[in-house]
């Protein structure tokens, strides 16, 4: 197993008050193994990534564990985290027009990775960030390697992002809404990239996402977030199938759909929690249809289900999809 | 570049123009001269004396010799109120000094504010972070001509260390006190300018990359945010320099430091108008100049600006 997230909590010390971002998130993920983290702004998914990261903003604070390689992440200091990132976990950003620091050469800030993690001289650096910008299919990438970010595109600069987040082939790629400040055509691109390095270099990916088509037929397993809390998990296919959760089953409701003529776009009625002021129960109870009087009271349990699947939902599975 | 560099001194030459005429006209229009006093002249007297400076001729003839003279001749005249003194002796007498203190002023204000304003904005909330903006502000409030006689009391009256004016010849200690007392209200500006500035670019995503990469954190500051965080700090430095090099009045009357800001301030009280000609030209120029390398600096640094 390559990555054992063990009840994993992050609250941000604000002026308001403290405010709960993640609570009490588990999960696991095996070798060459693709998750979807999936939920709406606010969920929590980002903040999950960051945290295992160490990206967390200043007033930001993680517990719990995150055994990486049987490392808790969490108890390394500053310099041992530095040594994981970028060569055993790459990640990349949702904007990519800002993610690239603008006023370096997008050479230098390859180069800096390989010089930084595998001790390589200026020259051997170069010419392997030469390399995974062919792999990631940037034209001309001798010549334009040179350049700085602003000469690129945002799609050719998510290209250069992911490739220099592969510099160090590291063995877990989490990519935070990859795709969300494309355009439609690029997003399938960007999608289809990230698919050929999981093949080619056999590499884990989270995929941080609101997009459930994007999801589809790409990720082995999903993960559904609300209030920072898992509501829904499992193998992809048998949850976009049968969803078993009502904020699933609406989540999937409201994926604009090409081939329906309806006049009016589908939504979850109500607005995402308010994350300093959380229910003691389930988070989803103030939107859910199927709400009973437990539910804002008792937090439901995460409970396996078909061998691999999981679902936090005081309501039955019968009656969710009856 | 080199064009616009060219373009841009081309273009000082007429906003230098505008800057003499306008001086001429105000100073002109102001009522008095640089020899009326308490006791008048006779008329035959003040009229030889007009005659010899020029003054009895037509406006347009004054400002068309004046400015023929500077350039041409690069001859400022002569000074009407310090005799057989020319205006280039004054300048060329106080603004070796001037610069010397307000170039280590400069240097000053510089190392310790920007230093002082990274570090707060690194350790953002703690000790050092107050006290840096605590020791900013105190020192932002505190006015030169008051800064100047405490350190006169501290450091000569009491503790008998450095000698209370003078200049002989920029000897380190006569610049000491100059220089504390000019640079602390811009070093103040500076350090703040560079925590805000620092503070910000510190949560852009691309820092949050530069983390992600695994870069220590004396690299992603140094690597990544410093460049992007001097930008505005630098956008102040350029008239702040100019502002410094051509001194301050204050500090030259505690002192006795004897640079061109003391002979500007009596020019102005003297009607000594060559003299205010002089220096106003001066620091115009040099603000021109300044103004300009700090654009260039700007294009230097942001690789988005081309000229």
């Amino acid at each position: 197993m390559l990555l054992n997230i063990d009840n994993l909590r992050v609250t941000f010390d604000t002026p308001d008050g403290e405010v709960n971002a993640v609570n009490g998130v588990s999960f696991q993920l095996d070798q060459r193994e693709t998750l979807a983290i999936v939920g709406e702004s606010g969920s929590g998914k980002s903040q999950t990534a960051f945290a295992m990261m160490g990206l967390l903003a200043r007033n930001g604070k993680a517990s719990g564990q995150v055994n990486f390689d049987g490392t808790d992440l969490l108890k390394l200091s500053p310099r041992q985290l530095n040594k994981v990132r970028s060569d055993q976990i790459g990640m990349i950003f949702q904007d990519p027009m800002t993610s690239l620091n603008p006023y370096i050469r997008i050479s230098d800030q390859m180069a800096e990775v390989l010089t930084l993690h595998k001790g390589m001289s200026k020259k051997d650096a170069l010419r392997d960030s030469i390399r995974m910008l062919d792999a990631v299919k940037i034209p001309d990438a001798a010549n334009r390697i040179r350049s700085y970010p602003h000469e690129f595109s945002g799609g050719m600069r998510q290209r250069i992002m992911i490739a220099m987040s592969l510099l160090c082939r590291p063995r877990l790629l989490i990519a935070d809404e990859p795709t969300t400040a494309l355009d439609v055509t690029v997003q399938a691109q960007i999608m289809q990239l990230l698919a050929d390095i999981r093949d080619d270099f056999g590499t884990a990916i989270i995929l941080i996402t609101h997009d459930l088509g994007v999801v589809a037929g790409f990720c082995d397993r999903t993960l559904v977030l609300y209030g920072g809390q898992i509501m829904e998990d499992g193998p992809t296919d048998p949850t976009f199938a049968d969803p078993t959760h009502p904020y699933t089953r609406g989540l999937l409701r409201a994926v604009p759909r090409l081939d329906r003529t309806d006049d009016e776009l589908l939504t979850i009625a109500g607005e995402p929690p308010d994350m300093s002021r959380l229910p003691q129960g389930c988070p989803f109870s103030a939107r859910c249809d199927y709400v009973r009087n437990v539910c804002p009271n008792i937090p439901p349990e995460l409970r396996t289900f078909d061998g691999n699947r999981r679902r936090a939902c005081h309501v039955s599975r019968e009656e969710v999809t009856a | 570049m080199l064009s616009f560099i060219l373009k841009r001194l081309a273009i000082a030459v007429p906003t230098l123009l505008i800057l003499v005429v306008l001086s001429f006209v105000l100073m002109y229009a102001a009522p008095g001269g640089p020899f009326n006093s308490d006791r008048p002249l006779p008329p035959q007297v003040l009229a030889n004396i007009e005659a010899k400076y020029g003054l009895d001729q037509p406006f347009w003839k004054q400002i068309v010799d004046y400015v023929t003279n500077v350039v041409f001749h690069f001859d400022f005249g002569p000074s009407f109120q310090y005799e057989d003194r020319t205006v280039n002796d004054v300048i060329a007498q106080g603004f070796p000094v001037t610069l010397t203190y307000g170039f280590w002023s400069f240097v000053l204000a510089v190392v310790v504010g920007v230093s002082l304003g990274v570090a707060a904005a690194i350790r953002q909330n703690s000790w050092l972070d107050y006290l840096a903006v605590g020791v900013s502000i105190g020192a932002q409030v505190l006015p030169n001509f008051v800064m100047a006689p405490i350190l006169l009391l501290i450091f000569t009256l009491w503790l008998g260390w450095l000698p209370g004016g003078g200049w002989n010849g920029g000897q380190w200690q006569y610049l000491i006190m100059p220089v504390i007392a000019l640079s602390t209200s811009y070093m103040a500006s500076i350090a703040r300018i560079t925590r805000s500035s620092m503070l910000e670019v510190l949560n852009s995503n691309f820092i949050r990359t530069a983390r992600a990469k695994g870069l220590p954190g004396g690299r992603v500051i140094r690597k990544h945010a410093l460049k992007p965080a001097m930008l505005p700090v630098i956008s102040y430095l350029g008239p702040a320099f100019v502002g410094m090099i051509t001194g301050s009045v204050i500090i030259d009357i505690f002192f006795s430091t004897g640079g061109i800001g003391v002979y500007f301030v009596n020019s102005a009280f003297n009607r000594d108008y060559s003299v205010i000609m002089g220096i106003t030209i001066l620091v115009g120029a040099l603000t021109i100049l300044f103004n300009l390398a700090v654009d260039v600096i700007y294009a230097w640094i942001d690789p988005k600006i081309r000229y």
